[in-house]
C-alpha cells in the first residue's frame, strides 16, 4: 500500500464591504427587493461606462497587505468573457495577468506546529447577478428569473499555492483568513448571505515525490466544515481510483452536503475559453508607494500580534489567547472588560467560559451579545469584592442574559449578596451547629472532613449567599480551639 | 442656397437678431427632409414633435435675449449616440425596440446648449462598415450622386447635413467613420482627440477607439459644435482632465511658421491621382499662408489597417456578446429551444456585424491571443509611437481622408477587404487617439467632392481647427453643396 500527499489549493471570493458598487453608485446593501438596486452601469445597458470606486481598490490593498502579499503598484482590468444570463455584459470585469497583489502569506497552526500557506494572488472583480430558475436547473426550466441587485458588487479573488496538505488544514486556513478579512473590515464573510465562497481544488501524489497529480475542482461549498467534509471524501474517493490503478480526470465536481458526496459536473476538457482581453473603458489602476504606505498605517492590530500582545502583555496563557483574538470584536470585548476588572486572567475565564458558552448556545456572534463588557466587568468585580458568590455570580449571568437586567439589580432584588458580616453568619452558624451535633463532635475528635459538611449546611440555609470563606473560618474556630 | 443648407455660425446671427423663429428653421429642415430624404434615407427615426416643441421653448428664451450658440440649432444625431425616450437602433433589427432611459453626455449637453434634436440618422449596423449600404434599414445615398454611397459609418449624418436635412450632426468614428463620410459628402467630420469628448452613451463598437465628433458645413461650425460637447465628464472613466477651450475663438487665419507634414510612406499608397493632386494642392495652400511643409516618416503606418481591423473585431465581439436577445435586444421567440432561440436571435445581425464577431471571437481564443490580439497591440504602440515623433517635428500632418471619391452603391459589398482598404488613411488616428479633421480639398472631374485630414496632437485641436480654417479661408470650397433633383421620384 503507498503512502499518499494530499496537495490542496483554495480560490476565496470574498464580497468587499463598501456600500456601493464596483462601478456605480448602487447599494450593496443585502436583501433587497430584486432588482431595486439597479441602474444603467451594472445592468449593462449599451453605452452605459464603468467608474472604479477608489473605496473597493482600498479595500482590496488592506486584504492584500493583510495577507502579507507585494502590492503591485500597476494592475489592470480586464474582461472574462463567458456566456449566462446573469452576468449582465457578458463579460465579467476581472483582473487577468496583473492582478492589484501577488505573492503573500497566511500563517495558521496546525496540531500545535506553525505553517505557513502561501497566497499566490488577489484579485478584483465584479459580482454576477443571480438567477433564479422556475425549476431545477436553467435547462430544464420554463423561464428563469434574474436579480441585477447583486451585479456589480466588488470581490476579491484570493488563490493559495497548492500548499494546504489535509482538509483540516482547509478548514484552518479558512478560518484564520476569515478572522483575518474580519479584522481588516475587508469583508463581512458571511457565507450564508454569500459574501464568503470557496472553492477547493485537490489532488493526490505518492509520498515524497515531486510531481503533482491530477486535480479535481470543487464548487458549491458552503460552509467551512462542508469544506473539510467535502475534501475528506475526495481524498477517499481519489484513492480508491488510484490504489485500483485508475486514473483521475480532471474535471469540476459539485458536494452534495446531503449525501456527502461530490459528483462530476463538467471534465476541464470543454472548460471555457474565456477571451481575455484588457477592458478598453477601464485604464490601468496605478498606485503609488506613499498610499500603500498609508493603508498599511491604517491598519489595525493583526490577530497574530494581538495574541502576542495578550499573552506578554496580560500573562495568558497561549490557548486563551488564540481563543480571545479568534475575532476582532471579541478580542475587543475582553480587553473593555480587561481595563474595569483588572484581573485579565479572571476575566478571560469568564469570556472564555460563561460568556462564549452561552452566546454558542444561542447561536449568537459576540457582537450581538445582550451582556456588554461594561455588564460582565460589573459582575466580575462584584466576584472580585466578594459581593456575590462565583456560583451565584453565574446564575446572575444566565439571569443578565435573559432579562437584560444589571447584576446589581438581579442580586439586590433576588437577595443574592454574599454575607460577610460576622454577626449574621454566627447566627446560621449556631443554628447548623445546634441541629448536627454528630458531625460537631467528628470535628472535635479531629475528623476535619466534617467541616466542609457543616459549611455546605450552612451554605444550604443562607441559600447559597453565605460567604464559605467565612463560614469555614468560624466553624474552625468555634469547635476547635 | 437654401437656408437649412447654411452654416451654423451664419443662423446663430439670424436667430439671435430676429430674423427668423428657431419655429421656422425647425419647420424649414422639416420640409427640407420631406423632400430629399425619400430619396436620400439620411434618417431612421424623426423626432418631430419634441422638435416642435423645443422650438417653441427656444423662442421664448431667444425673446428673452438668451445668446446661447445652439439655440434653435436643429441637429441630427447618428443613431447609435443614446437619446432619452427616442429610439436608438444603431441601424439593427436587434435594438429595433431599444428606446434609451438616458442621453449622451453629448447630447445632453447640445440639449443644455439649445440644440434642438431633428432624428436619428443611418449607419452601417452598429458602425461597422465604411458605406452604410449594411444598415439593417435601408442604404442612404450619397446627395452628390444618388448612385453613390455616402461614406460610412456615420452616412446618414453626412448626407443629412449635405442635403440640407440637418444644419449639423453628430457621428462616431472608430476607423474614420466620421471623417470619410464627411470627405465624400463634401463636409467637414472632426474626430476629436480621445478622451475630449465623453463616450457616456455612445454605443460601442470597439470603445478603445470610438469617438463622438461634430459634422458641419464648415470649420467654424465644427469648433462651435466641439466647444459644446468637450470636457471632462464623471460618467466617462476614460474621458480628460481638459476643460475644454473656445475652438471657435482660436480660429484665426495666422499659420505663417507653422510646420506641416507630409506622412511619406501613406501617401505612396494613393493611387488615384485627383485625390493626390486635390492633396499636394492643398498643401501648396497652405505653404502659400506661411506654412512650412515638410516630408515625415511613420514607418509601421503600412500595417495601420490590419492591425485597426484585427483589434476592432476582438472589441466588436466583446461589445456586441451581450445583444442576445436575453439580456439585451429584441429576441426571436419562435424557437423550440434554448439554443435555436439563441442562434435564430442571432441571425437577426447583419453580415458585417456577424463577420466581425466571428473575427474578433477567434483572435482572443486560445494560442491566437497571443499570436494575434497581443501582436497587434504591440503594432498599435509602435504606430503611436510614430505618430508622436511625428508631431513632435510637425504640428500637424496632411493626408487623405479617403482613397478615392464616393463609389457606387454595391461596389465593394462582397469585397470585405477591399471596404476596408477606405479606412487605410483614417485608422491611424483612431489607433493613436490624436484629432483628425476632415475637410473639402477639392472635387472630381465627375464633381464629386474630395476630403483631406489634418491631424495633430493630442488635444491640440486648436491647431488642427486652426489650419483647417485657414484653408477654407484660402479657397471657397466651404460654400458648395450638391445639387440634388429634389421631390421628383416619391
Amino acid at each position: 500500500m503507498i503512502d499518499w500527499d494530499v496537495v490542496i489549493g483554495l480560490e476565496i471570493h470574498a464580497e468587499l464591504l463598501t456600500d456601493s458598487k464596483i462601478f456605480c453608485g448602487c447599494s450593496t446593501v443585502f436583501g433587497g427587493v430584486p432588482n431595486s438596486q439597479v441602474c444603467p452601469v451594472c445592468m449593462g445597458l449599451p453605452g452605459a461606462l464603468p467608474v472604479l470606486n477608489s473605496r473597493a481598490v482600498d479595500l482590496a490593498i488592506k486584504a492584500g497587505l493583510a495577507l502579507k502579499c507585494t502590492i503591485n503598484e500597476f494592475s489592470k482590468f480586464d474582461r472574462k468573457h463567458y456566456f449566462y444570463p446573469d452576468l449582465p455584459k457578458a463579460y465579467q470585469v476581472s483582473q487577468d495577468d496583473l492582478p492589484i497583489c501577488g505573492n503573500g502569506v497566511v500563517e495558521i497552526s496546525f496540531e500545535g506546529s506553525p505553517r505557513s500557506i502561501g497566497i499566490e494572488r488577489v484579485h478584483m472583480e465584479e459580482e454576477a447577478g443571480k438567477s433564479i430558475h422556475a425549476g431545477e436547473s436553467i435547462m430544464s426550466s420554463a423561464y428563469s428569473l434574474l436579480d441585477y441587485n447583486r451585479a456589480g458588487i466588488p470581490l476579491i479573488e484570493i488563490v493559495t499555492k497548492p500548499d494546504i496538505r489535509s482538509p483540516e488544514e482547509a478548514r484552518l486556513f479558512l478560518e484564520k483568513l476569515k478572522t483575518l478579512l474580519e479584522y481588516t473590515e475587508v469583508s463581512d464573510c458571511k457565507m450564508e448571505e454569500g459574501s464568503l465562497r470557496c472553492d477547493a481544488n485537490i489532488s493526490l501524489k505518492p509520498k515524497g515525490t515531486d510531481a503533482f497529480g491530477v486535480k479535481a475542482e470543487i464548487k458549491n461549498l458552503n460552509s467551512f466544515r462542508a469544506v473539510q467534509r467535502a475534501l475528506e471524501f475526495e481524498v477517499r474517493r481519489q484513492k480508491e481510483i488510484l490504489e485500483n490503478q485508475g486514473t483521475i480526470v480532471p474535471e469540476t465536481r459539485h458536494w452534495d452536503e446531503a449525501k456527502g458526496m461530490t459528483f462530476s459536473m463538467r471534465t476541464k476538457v470543454d472548460a471555457a475559453d474565456y477571451r481575455y482581453m484588457p477592458d478598453p473603458n477601464l485604464y490601468p489602476v496605478r498606485l503609488d508607494a506613499a498610499k500603500i504606505e498609508t493603508i498599511k498605517n491604517s491598519l489595525p492590530e493583526l490577530p497574530d500580534a494581538k495574541c502576542k500582545r495578550f499573552i506578554d502583555e496580560y500573562g495568558l496563557p497561549a490557548y486563551d489567547g488564540e481563543v480571545l483574538t479568534g475575532s476582532r470584536a471579541l478580542a475587543d470585548y475582553f480587553e473593555k472588560c480587561v481595563q474595569e476588572v483588572g484581573d485579565a486572567k479572571l476575566v478571560s475565564n469568564w469570556v472564555m467560559g460563561e460568556i462564549l458558552r452561552w452566546l454558542n448556545a444561542h447561536n449568537m456572534q459576540i457582537e450581538d451579545s445582550p451582556v456588554g463588557p461594561a455588564d460582565l466587568a460589573k459582575l466580575v468585580k462584584l466576584v472580585q469584592g466578594a459581593e456575590v458568590s462565583n456560583i451565584i455570580a453565574k446564575d446572575v449571568l444566565e439571569e443578565m442574559f435573559v432579562s437584560g437586567k444589571s447584576a446589581e439589580q438581579i442580586i439586590d432584588e433576588q437577595g443574592l449578596r454574599q454575607v460577610s458580616d460576622a454577626g449574621e453568619l454566627e447566627k446560621m452558624i449556631d443554628k447548623v451547629l445546634e441541629d448536627h451535633p454528630d458531625p460537631v463532635n467528628d470535628v472535635k475528635s479531629g475528623k476535619l472532613q466534617a467541616v466542609g459538611f457543616l459549611v455546605g449546611q450552612v451554605m444550604k440555609a443562607s441559600k447559597g449567599t453565605a460567604n464559605p470563606k467565612k463560614v469555614n473560618e468560624i466553624i474552625r474556630a468555634r469547635l476547635l480551639d | 442656397m437654401q437656408l437649412t443648407e447654411k452654416p451654423i455660425h451664419y443662423l446663430r446671427e439670424l436667430l439671435h437678431s430676429g430674423e427668423i423663429t428657431a419655429k421656422q428653421l425647425v419647420t424649414s429642415v422639416f420640409e427640407r427632409i420631406d423632400e430629399v430624404d425619400a430619396q436620400v434615407g439620411a434618417y431612421i427615426t424623426l423626432n418631430k414633435e419634441e422638435a416642435f416643441k423645443a422650438a417653441e421653448r427656444a423662442d421664448e428664451m431667444l425673446k428673452q435675449g438668451d445668446a446661447r450658440d445652439l439655440l434653435g440649432i436643429p441637429i441630427a444625431v447618428k443613431d447609435n449616440i443614446s437619446t432619452k425616450g427616442l429610439r436608438t437602433t444603431c441601424a439593427s433589427k436587434v435594438l429595433e425596440n431599444y428606446v434609451p432611459a438616458f442621453d449622451a453626455t453629448a447630447v445632453a449637453k447640445l440639449k443644455e446648449a439649445g440644440a434642438i434634436i431633428i432624428g436619428k440618422t443611418n449607419l452601417d449596423e452598429f458602425g461597422l462598415g465604411s458605406s452604410t449600404e449594411n444598415s439593417m434599414y435601408k442604404a442612404t445615398r450619397n446627395p452628390w450622386d444618388l448612385s453613390r454611397v455616402p461614406g460610412g459609418s456615420s452616412g446618414g449624418s453626412a448626407a443629412a447635413v449635405a442635403a440640407g436635412a440637418a444644419c449639423g450632426a453628430l457621428g462616431s468614428d472608430t476607423g474614420g467613420s466620421v471623417r470619410q463620410p464627411a470627405a465624400f459628402c463634401g463636409i467637414v467630420g472632426l474626430k476629436p482627440t480621445y478622451g475630449l469628448v465623453s463616450r457616456y452613451g455612445l454605443i460601442p463598437a470597439a470603445p478603445s477607439m470610438d469617438h463622438i465628433g461634430p459634422m458641419t458645413h464648415d470649420v467654424r461650425d465644427a469648433a462651435i459644435l466641439l466647444q459644446t460637447i468637450a470636457g471632462p465628464d464623471g460618467q466617462d472613466p476614460t474621458s480628460g482632465r481638459m476643460q475644454p477651450e473656445n475652438y471657435e475663438a482660436a480660429l484665426t487665419e495666422d499659420i505663417k511658421s507653422l510646420v506641416v507634414g507630409m506622412p511619406a510612406e501613406l501617401i505612396e499608397e494613393v493611387e488615384d491621382a485627383e485625390v493626390k493632386e486635390a492633396l499636394f494642392g492643398m498643401a501648396n495652400v497652405l505653404e502659400s499662408l506661411g506654412a512650412t511643409v515638410r516630408k515625415v516618416s511613420l514607418p509601421h503606418s503600412k500595417f495601420a489597417v490590419a492591425c485597426f481591423y484585427l483589434l476592432a473585431a476582438c472589441e466588436v465581439s466583446s461589445s456586441l456578446a451581450s445583444l442576445d436577445g436575453v439580456r439585451l435586444g429584441s429576441r426571436v421567440f419562435e424557437a423550440e429551444d434554448t439554443v435555436t432561440m439563441f442562434s435564430k436571435t442571432r441571425g437577426l445581425m447583419g453580415k458585417e456585424a456577424k463577420r466581425r464577431i466571428l473575427v474578433g471571437t477567434a483572435a482572443l481564443s486560445g494560442q491566437y491571443r497571443k499570436t494575434h490580439y497581443e501582436r497587434a497591440q504591440k503594432l498599435r504602440t509602435l504606430i503611436k509611437t510614430d505618430l508622436a515623433e511625428a508631431l513632435d517635428e510637425c504640428c500637424v500632418l496632411l493626408l487623405p481622408t479617403a482613397p478615392s471619391a464616393a463609389f457606387p452603391l454595391g461596389h465593394k459589398v462582397d469585397d470585405p477587404v477591399a471596404m476596408y482598404q477606405s479606412d487605410v488613411f483614417t485608422s491611424v488616428a483612431n489607433l493613436a487617439g490624436i484629432p483628425a479633421l476632415s475637410l473639402p480639398c477639392g472635387y472630381t472631374k465627375e464633381g464629386l467632392p474630395l476630403g483631406v485630414q489634418i491631424l495633430g496632437r493630442p488635444f491640440d485641436e486648436v491647431s488642427v481647427l486652426k489650419v483647417g480654417h485657414a484653408f477654407e479661408q484660402g479657397c471657397s470650397m466651404a460654400a458648395r453643396r450638391p445639387k440634388l433633383e429634389v421631390g421628383t421620384s416619391d
